[in-house]
């Protein structure tokens, strides 16, 4: 977990003494309706509180289409208890849509992680940030664009550590559809890998 | 990891805690963001001998359970804002008849059609005032997935024992947040279930007043002969015009819940012994206030917090009691609303109490920062 900054106050009026914000992970799966943002943030969440045994809570905002529109994921993330449930500033920012990586680059804390679309967000409104093209990988790779959302869950484990890998497995495993379990595993294989070579290739 | 551990989302918390308080019947109009409560329901009951309708509006909805009630099965139906007004008229019916009922509001942005997908505690007042006539409601309202299960379970239990209609409030953060649970062993949560007569069918009177108010509950179908009407009734249940019959039966309906507010109402305090400023929050916001009470004392302010559980009736005894704690000198009221619970606590406090009032109608929450800006205007 990122720990800098250890007693300067942030925006939220929370200062990093506080020691119950000490032990808090905040991730946010940001972008548009239909990019299953909402079902990525609750395999994270399931694999932390079903296989790594910490304590997590996923909430989620989304507008009343079903595709398309604003949708977003939170997923906050202790070894103790969690009373807060939303994020209060994000560790780690997933943003799969230019207006996703523009209205929520601001809840990211000064030190935190902002992974992108590289396909889809072109404007990155900051040089610490990874870009992967998922949407493109899952097209090209997996030969379906419906698994960019576990692809991106591959890259945040490699890239944070905050879930573990067999968790994610595991968990892939459960909620795939049935006949795209294959697809899906494979999805989050990439996911790692291409995590892994961002995270060298950048050093942040 | 342990098998009973699960990541379970709160509509998905009430359907487990009205399985194992024995529900058989929900009778229910979907809406969102009460959905998934009607959706598991309709998978889950068929399989214990239960039955799941879906009705034609949420006036329906309400009727179908009282009619179930009565012929004896646990019953519950689950609506959000727009879906309650319509209820409201057989939650009058259900008070005056004394029919056990169970009532979820998964509160969304009002007024009108409003805000289905965003969070809201603008129906606390209409849980409380939401039919006409005088009348006791009671109503709960959880602020994390597993007291959601918890609370469940209690509202049906105490429809069965006060035989009224009980309505569990949560919001649209609550219901669709998933949080880690570990799901209760069987027999862990106290389950009641209604008394029934034990006098001759010749002897019983559906709507007798006891000395204790309770009034033991026959169904239909069991050889017991009763009538049943929303217009005030004497002890059989027929219809009564002599002020003395009148008087006694709104005087039991109002009795069997006020004498009994010792067990009815929970209310959570912390650090209260020392504090200068509480913070009153209740719900999904009482999370915020509890992270903010945590910062505010790791900054060595003395701030203490008060969570009502159940939300109606008001102990107002106990109440006064927590408000004229030594050091209090205000009280900040945290509502996702226009302020609508804040009139209970001015109603309560000390004179020398300052009533604050942090109110939030945006769609989002309320935050610890904010709590923590009002708790420091105070000092």
């Amino acid at each position: 977990m990122s720990m800098t900054n250890h007693s300067k106050p942030d925006k939220t009026g929370a200062s990093h003494t506080d020691s119950e914000l000490i032990d808090r992970y905040e991730i946010r799966f940001s972008g548009s309706g239909g990019q299953g943002l909402i079902l990525a943030g609750v395999m994270l969440a399931e694999a932390v509180a079903t296989i790594d045994g910490k304590n997590c809570v996923q909430t989620q905002s989304y507008g009343p289409e079903a595709r398309g529109g604003a949708s977003r994921a939170d997923v906050v993330i202790s070894s103790g208890e969690i009373y807060y449930p939303k994020p209060m500033q994000l560790d780690l920012l997933l943003a799969l849509s230019q207006e996703a990586c523009d209205n929520y680059y601001h809840d990211l804390r000064e030190d935190g992680l902002l992974i992108v679309d590289s396909h889809l967000v072109t404007q990155v409104p900051t040089s610490r940030c990874i870009g992967i093209p998922f949407s493109q990988l899952a097209r090209h790779e997996i030969g379906n664009t419906m698994v960019a959302n576990v692809i991106s869950l591959g890259a945040i484990c490699a890239i944070s550590g905050v879930v573990s890998e067999a968790g994610l497995i595991e968990v892939v495993k459960r909620r795939a559809p049935r006949g795209t379990e294959e697809k899906n595993l494979a999805a989050l294989q990439l996911g790692l890998v291409e995590g892994k070579k961002a995270k060298d290739r950048i050093r942040l | 990891m342990a098998e009973n551990i699960k990541l379970m989302q709160g509509n998905e918390a009430v359907v487990e805690g009205a399985m194992i308080a024995g529900l058989r019947f929900f009778g229910g109009y979907p809406i969102t963001p009460s959905t998934e409560i009607a959706e598991q329901l309709a998978r889950r009951l068929p399989k214990v001998g239960g039955k799941f309708i879906q009705m034609e509006d949420e006036i329906a909805s309400m009727a179908s359970i009282i009619g179930a009630s009565l012929a004896g099965s646990k019953s519950m139906t689950a609506t959000s804002g727009p879906g309650f007004s319509l209820m409201v008229e057989g939650i009058g019916y259900a008070y005056m008849a004394e029919v056990p009922t169970v009532i979820v509001n998964v509160q969304r942005g009002g007024p009108s059609t409003g805000l289905p997908t965003k969070v809201s505690q603008s129906d606390t007042m209409q849980a409380r005032w939401g039919t006409h006539g005088d009348y006791i409601a009671i109503a709960l309202a959880p602020q994390s997935v597993r007291e959601t299960l918890d609370l469940t379970v209690r509202a049906m239990n105490l429809a069965e024992v006060y035989r009224t209609p009980v309505t569990l409030l949560t919001d649209e953060v609550l219901g669709h947040m998933r949080e880690k649970v570990t799901i209760p062993e069987e027999g862990e949560i106290e389950v009641i279930n209604r008394q029934k007569p034990d006098v001759p069918a010749s002897w019983y009177k559906h709507f007798e007043i006891t000395p204790n108010f309770k009034s033991p509950m026959a169904s239909f179908g069991d050889g017991y002969r009763f009538h049943v009407t929303g217009l005030t009734h004497d002890e059989e249940g027929f219809p009564t015009n002599k002020s003395v019959e009148i008087l006694a039966k709104l005087t039991k309906l109002r009795n069997k819940i006020m004498r009994y507010l010792d067990d009815i109402c929970q209310i959570e305090t912390d650090g209260m012994e020392d504090a200068h400023v509480a913070v009153y929050a209740y719900g999904i916001v009482a999370r915020a206030a509890r992270q903010a009470v945590q910062m505010a004392r790791a900054r060595r302010m003395k701030v203490g917090q008060i969570r009502p559980i159940t939300i109606w009736p008001s102990h107002d005894k106990k109440y006064r009691e927590i408000f004229s704690s030594k050091n209090l000198e205000a009280v900040i009221v945290a509502e996702l609303n226009q302020g609508q619970l804040v009139y209970e606590v001015q109603r309560l406090v000390p004179k020398h109490v300052q009533v604050i009032s942090l109110n939030r109608f945006d769609s989002e929450l309320i935050t610890p920062a904010q709590i923590l800006n009002k708790i420091k205007e105070v000092r």
